[in-house]
């Protein structure tokens, strides 16, 4: 038995793949870290110099104007906005917005069309954040609050409302969700149903002209979905677009028409669109946006000459809030556009005031990342520095100005000069500052994603083979290992000392996959270079290579069904659809996959009695009997499959809503008791989930009596028989206390505090010391050693065991002599004199321990879930038991006369396995979107919170990933399963046999002995059960990946394959984790064994 | 038909033989896929608003009825199945009887299998045991005429080298194909392309008459493809 060195092994598999995650995940995932800090009217950023501002109501500068229409017309191309007046023949889409080009060329100072441009991802969410925070979206913006998609972050619209400016809003409800309660009045139409053109805009303009004559609102915001619906549905070089974008005009016309002398006009789109009408990436045509601005009021001071500048979207906010007043939102990264604050005051030239809103919002800027590099590590600190040079030496000349002119104000000749000076050094400054945010934040690495797709692909691959190559093959892994940790760790120590020479910043994920790929390689060629060498040696290469592709078409048609099953499964990730549909898709296949089984079983003849020859030739010898009958199995394994389906179709009883299917509601299981009004209900569910909890522990107690382990008196069965209903004890007054909390109890109300915390720690201080027990003493053997002195145990053996291969001789024989003196003993004979050492439940020591630490595990983690859902874990327990009985009667039926076939875990049942997992995700309750996490889980046992993140992340993740972590350390349990099936069948052999006495001992039972009559095929077993299972994994991983990167255009990438794609990577690691763990413990259990087995020969008289 | 070239010796009697059932078994295929396409067009000129999409119930009826009458007249026909010994009429009339209790049970079993599969337990039954009734149809009736009421034989037929005439292996090839083609039908339904065809059970009743239609049309072609290879072995 290697142990070390496959668990080395297995590792390094899993690093591998860590590696291509954390490559794939730094090119895809954008990052930001969001501030909670609120810009506010009495931060004084720029002193003000003039004494008593003429508008008390205005902060930080001046307002310009009182009121603001922002018209927000979403997918408002430039190209839709512009009007070329020489292009007679129009496309839909062009030249359909004909009162921008008339108040353009009509009133030059007072209205002005800018290109628009929006910082990647081009949703519509994530450019409304845009909008109004003035800063880069993100996918994750780590804020303190994932549970809702509300803006926590400081923004324009915030900053309005507490400035007491009425915000009216009307249209996409989606600003609904990102400014729950915000606005004064609000009128919302659902976004969602992307077929639906008129919809929202019909809404809109019902109420716009009413609102706007009504005059009860400073700021009027309407966002128009029409054009972008329009987009999607049909593309923009199609009629309809040019319906809506005639309505759009006339919508304008319309309002400028009510719109007063002090109001500014402001329409933008959020985005623009391909020209098939989508959007989300960064091409430039959904990037380019129109921006027009427009009041009655002159705005701007010259005329426009050429071609207008292009304005990045962050520079609105700045713009729009210096331009009523006031404070520029915290996280702004934008720069203000210096034509709106070029107007001629009578008492102000130019100038002064373009300087000052510059240097307001450079200040602002400046404060921003000195806050952020403070919390966050993510911005390179020379370009901080840089900018921190740039913006010490603008604020220092302007400070000097500034007391100079007030000092002798109209002494400075060149003032106009100096001040336009000032402006483009701040506007450099700005400028930079937003690449440099830009870079770090909002840009996909395409070169670095490709490059973690190549290593999951390659280490998919690289397990497949490993596990599918023949048992020979296992001296591999040892005598590779050291080279591989040499060559990783000599490439990571080169490339860290070379990063680290040439630009003193070293980036751990490239290392690591760097590392990964050159140890990959190596690996592949050492194997290489092995295998020729070897067949060289050998010289039968012929022989083999005939041999094994004969081997391989056999192969190949074994692993046919699986993999089409698991093809299918990888395509569906391809689609937002199948991924929102995800929880009934899984189901699907893997019942869809459980029929095929036993069709296949059944159409290779092998549920069928062997008298009927189903092989083609008739058998000429004895004759075959006409009528084919079914072995008592089969029935057995129709009863199961039946029940298997029942148990996945009532899953679906536990699974919680996505918010894109319409009318889904939640299961009533999901709803914590203490929310229950009716007291009734309350009790009764109560007493049923009481009632589940109470029959997890009976089936697993009685599992473990039916084979034997629950007799001794280890520590081990002692806290199974104790503990398991302590723990039971614990959890239901936990679910009781923290259901009940009722008013009338106020008196106890501080003994309910400490029990709220006292209960869930007692659990997980039991579950700590049984885990502890379990890896201290796995063994579950009751021995009962009545022999005596004259008579040894073994009769086979002479001498002295002073060598493994006397011991691994000496083993089947104490055990075949154990077993059948466990049998006499149960058959009640008293013809004893043979017996001498009887070991109950030897059998399925191995499994005894998993399924003892499981059942630890899923006490745990039952706990940290809402109290229904100790149903849904019942029925886990319940589905992943005839789920291993399918396989065990399976790998019996389908076994060669010998039991080699035992060790290689087929395909299918792996794959059920991972399904299982996956459809147990869903079963408990969750949904792979961030809102969907259940939050509650970190304050189980902990009702004030915590001090350190890492805690609530551990808890969290133990809640979210429960059923990985259970299915993944669960996983040997396919490899022993088979073993425990030994046991029925050969005593009924034994029955029928029972006529030859001289044969009966060979027949008995040896179950999960033999995996240690062969110790090294055992531990090769292991290791391709572990491979294959991380293959499944890994190529679900691999198509979740590909998915993100081909769809990363895709309108849904934010809100579904994103999230996907992180719980995918996320449940890989805690599965393989826990793999490693499940694997690791088997071979302690193994360790033990073999201390016992020794112990007992050392004891031995001789 | 009655009688199965097994050791007579002669070659080209045999494949004589052979070419002349395969011939048969293509014509009788050839009814099934009519049957199925006028079921589609002739009732629209005899139904006022009959659309296949739009009375899919109403066409999933007729659908069936008509392959279940090809079936059975070309079973009364080509009598592929040996006759049982005894041809009294109460025999005959309790053997149709049986057939009868078989194909409601099948179309009970494959309720509850589509249920399983989480089609809705309450609502649409009808649809469901409709569709049920129809991969009946494609499946059990077709083993229903082609070898009685003999479980053994199904159970043969249905397992590997069980095939013992061609008659068996277009049995195993419609099957499998009318089952396949139903349980793809299923993957389109989770998509969000609003189509009137993504209802329950429309897909899946297309998907399985189009598993079923290209069974007929492969199981012809592949036994004439591979007549060489194929032995059956006589009873």
């Amino acid at each position: 038995m290697r142990r070390v060195p496959v668990l080395l092994f297995l590792a390094w598999i899993c690093l591998l793949f860590y590696a291509g995650i954390g490559i794939f995940m730094s090119g895809f995932l954008l990052m930001r870290i969001e501030l909670s800090q609120q810009s506010s009217c009495l931060d004084e950023l720029v002193p003000r110099t003039r004494a008593g501002g003429e508008t008390s109501d205005s902060c930080w500068m001046d307002r310009r104007f009182r009121r603001v229409v922002i018209v927000v017309i979403d997918a408002l191309r430039y190209e839709f906005a512009r009007f070329d007046p020489k292009n007679l023949n129009p496309k839909p889409y062009e030249n359909r917005l004909q009162v921008i080009h008339q108040l353009i060329s009509s009133q030059p100072h007072h209205a002005r069309l800018y290109p628009f441009k929006a910082d990647p991802p081009t949703t519509t969410m994530q450019r409304i954040k845009g909008i109004t925070t003035g800063s880069l979206p993100t996918f994750i913006d780590v804020s303190s609050n994932f549970a809702s998609y509300a803006i926590q972050e400081d923004n324009l619209i915030d900053q309005l409302v507490q400035n007491g400016k009425r915000v009216v809003f009307m249209g996409d409800d989606t600003w609904d969700g990102l400014f729950p309660q915000k606005f004064f009045k609000s009128y919302f139409f659902p976004s969602f149903n992307v077929k639906d053109l008129h919809t929202v805009d019909n809404g809109i303009l019902r109420h716009l002209l009413p609102t706007v004559d009504g005059g009860e609102w400073d700021v009027l915001i309407a966002h128009f979905l029409g054009v972008d619906h329009c987009g999607h549905k049909h593309g923009p070089d199609h009629p309809e677009t040019a319906k809506k974008l005639s309505q759009m005009n006339e919508m304008m016309r319309s309002l400028i028409e009510h719109l007063h002398n002090d109001t500014l006009l402001v329409v933008i789109g959020d985005h623009g669109m391909t020209d098939t009408g989508d959007h989300g990436g960064d091409t430039e045509k959904e990037v380019t946006a129109a921006l027009f601005i427009y009041s009655k009021t002159a705005l701007f001071r010259d005329r426009l000459l050429e071609e207008p500048e292009v304005v990045p979207q962050v520079n609105l906010v700045p713009t729009l809030a210096l331009l009523l007043g006031i404070p520029i939102p915290y996280s702004n990264i934008g720069e203000v556009m210096a034509d709106v604050f070029s107007w001629d005051d009578t008492h102000r030239d130019s100038s002064g005031s373009q300087a000052l809103a510059y240097q307001i919002n450079a200040r602002q800027v400046n404060r921003f990342l000195h806050s952020y590099s403070q919390a966050a590590e993510d911005l390179p600190v020379e370009k901080l520095r840089h900018l921190e040079g740039l913006f010490s030496s603008a604020a220092d000349s302007y400070n000097q100005l500034m007391s100079e002119m007030q000092e002798k104000p109209g002494s400075i000749l060149n003032l106009e000069a100096l001040l336009q000076q000032q402006t483009r050094d701040l506007q450099h400054y700005l400028r930079e500052a937003r690449a440099v945010c830009t870079a770090s934040w909002a840009r996909f690495h395409p070169l670095r994603m490709v490059a973690g797709i190549a290593i999951i692909a390659a280490t998919c691959l690289l397990c497949c083979v490993i596990s599918e190559v023949p048992m020979e093959l296992e001296i591999l892994y040892r005598s590779l290992l050291l080279s591989l940790v040499v060559w990783g760790m000599s490439v990571a120590a080169f490339l860290s000392f070379w990063q680290w020479a040439t630009s003193k910043e070293t980036e751990l994920v490239l290392i690591c996959s760097w590392a990964a790929a050159i140890s990959q390689l190596s690996f592949l060629w050492q194997v290489w270079k092995m295998r020729s060498k070897r067949d060289s040696v050998s010289g039968s290469r012929w022989l083999r290579r005939s041999l094994s592709m004969k081997q391989r078409l056999l192969m190949v048609v074994k692993w046919v069904l699986p993999m089409t099953i698991l093809f299918f499964r990888c395509c569906a990730m391809f689609s937002d659809s199948f991924l929102v549909a995800e929880a009934r898709v899984v189901p699907f296949l893997l019942q869809s996959l459980s029929i095929l089984v036993l069709a296949k079983l059944h159409w290779s003849g092998k549920l069928i009695m062997p008298g009927w020859a189903t092989s083609g030739l008739p058998v000429e010898s004895h004759k075959p009997s006409p009528i084919p009958t079914y072995r008592r199995e089969s029935l057995h394994l129709l009863g199961l499959l039946m029940s298997f389906q029942f148990c996945v179709l009532f899953s679906a009883v536990f699974h919680s809503c996505r918010d894109e299917i319409p009318g889904c509601e939640s299961s009533p299981f999901l709803t914590p008791l203490s929310s229950l009004q009716n007291v009734q209900t309350k009790n009764l569910s109560y007493g049923l989930c009481v009632a589940s909890l109470v029959a997890i522990i009976y089936l697993i107690r009685s599992w473990l009596r039916h084979y034997g382990n629950l007799n001794s008196s280890s520590p081990l069965v002692l806290f199974v028989r104790w503990g398991f209903p302590l723990i039971a004890v614990w959890i239901s007054c936990y679910w009781a206390i923290s259901s009940g909390i009722e008013d009338n109890m106020a008196k106890l109300q501080e003994i309910i505090q400490v029990a709220l915390v006292a209960c869930p720690r007692a659990v997980c201080g039991l579950v700590a010391l049984g885990l502890f027990v379990a890896l201290w003493n796995p063994m579950t053997v009751f021995v009962q050693d009545s022999r005596e002195s004259t008579e040894h145990i073994v009769t086979a053996y002479q001498g002295i065991p002073n060598s493994e291969a006397d011991l691994r001789h000496v083993i089947p024989q104490i055990y075949r002599k154990m077993q059948k003196s466990l049998k006499s003993r149960l058959s009640g004979a008293d013809e004893d004199d043979k017996a001498t050492v009887a070991a109950y439940g030897l059998g399925s020591v191995y499994s005894a321990a998993l399924v003892i630490v499981l059942s630890l595990l899923i006490f745990f983690l039952l706990m940290l879930h809402s109290e229904g859902m100790s149903l849904a874990f019942l029925l886990l327990l319940v589905e992943g038991f005839i789920l291993l009985q399918l396989h065990g009667c399976a790998v019996k039926l389908s076994a060669a006369s010998d039991g080699s076939e035992h060790f290689l875990v087929p395909w299918d049942s792996v794959t059920a396995w991972a399904f299982a997992s996956t459809q147990f995700f869903y079963s408990t309750g969750h949904q792979p979107i961030l809102p969907a996490i259940h939050w509650n889980a970190a304050f189980v046992g902990f009702v004030d919170g915590h001090g350190s993140n890492l805690l609530p992340a551990f808890l969290v993740g133990a809640n979210t990933f429960a059923s990985h972590i259970l299915f993944a350390v669960g996983c040997p349990l396919l490899l022993l399963w088979p073993f425990l099936g030994e046991s029925s069948s050969s005593r009924k052999r034994k029955a029928k046999k029972d006529w030859r006495d001289g044969e009966v001992e060979e027949e008995l039972p040896v179950m999960e002995m033999r995996l240690r009559e062969c110790p090294e095929k055992f531990s090769a077993a292991l290791l391709q059960l572990a491979l294959k299972y991380l293959f499944v994994l890994g190529v679900q991983l691999l198509a979740c990946v590909c998915a993100a990167l081909i769809l990363r255009r895709h309108l849904m990438v934010w809100k579904v394959f994103a999230p996907k794609f992180l719980f995918e990577a996320l449940g890989f690691v805690v599965s393989s984790s826990s793999l490693l763990i499940g694997i690791a413990l088997v071979m302690r259990v193994d360790c033990a064994v073999s201390t016992w087995f020794k112990k007992l020969i050392l004891a031995q008289p001789r | 038909m009655k009688t199965y070239p097994g050791e007579l010796g002669d070659i080209q009697e045999k494949d004589i033989m052979k070419d002349i059932e395969i011939m048969s078994m293509a014509s009788v295929h050839f009814f099934c896929v009519l049957s199925i396409i006028l079921s589609a067009v002739v009732p629209a000129f005899l139904l006022e608003k009959f659309s296949v999409l739009g009375t899919h119930l109403t066409w999933l009826c007729i659908c069936s009825v008509s392959v279940a009458a090809v079936n059975i007249i070309a079973s009364v026909v080509l009598k592929p199945n040996p006759s049982p010994k005894r041809n009294s009429l109460s025999h005959k009339v309790t053997r149709f009887l049986k057939s009868c209790l078989y194909f409601m049970i099948s179309c009970l079993l494959f309720h509850t299998i589509v249920v399983l599969y989480g089609a809705p337990l309450l609502e649409s039954v009808l649809e469901t045991f409709l569709f049920a009734a129809l991969l009946s149809t494609f499946t059990t009736l077709r083993c229903l005429c082609l070898l009685g009421l003999n479980l053994q034989a199904w159970i043969r037929v249905f397992s590997k080298n069980g095939a013992m005439s061609i008659w068996d292996s277009s049995l195993q090839i419609t099957t499998v194909c009318s089952i396949v083609g139903a349980w793809l039908g299923a993957f389109p339904i989770p998509l969000d392309w609003d189509r009137p065809w993504q209802v329950w059970p429309i897909s899946c009743s297309f998907g399985a008459t189009f598993g079923y239609v290209a069974g007929l049309i492969t199981a012809p072609l592949w036994i004439y493809w591979n007549r060489k290879q194929l032995t059956y072995k006589s009873k």
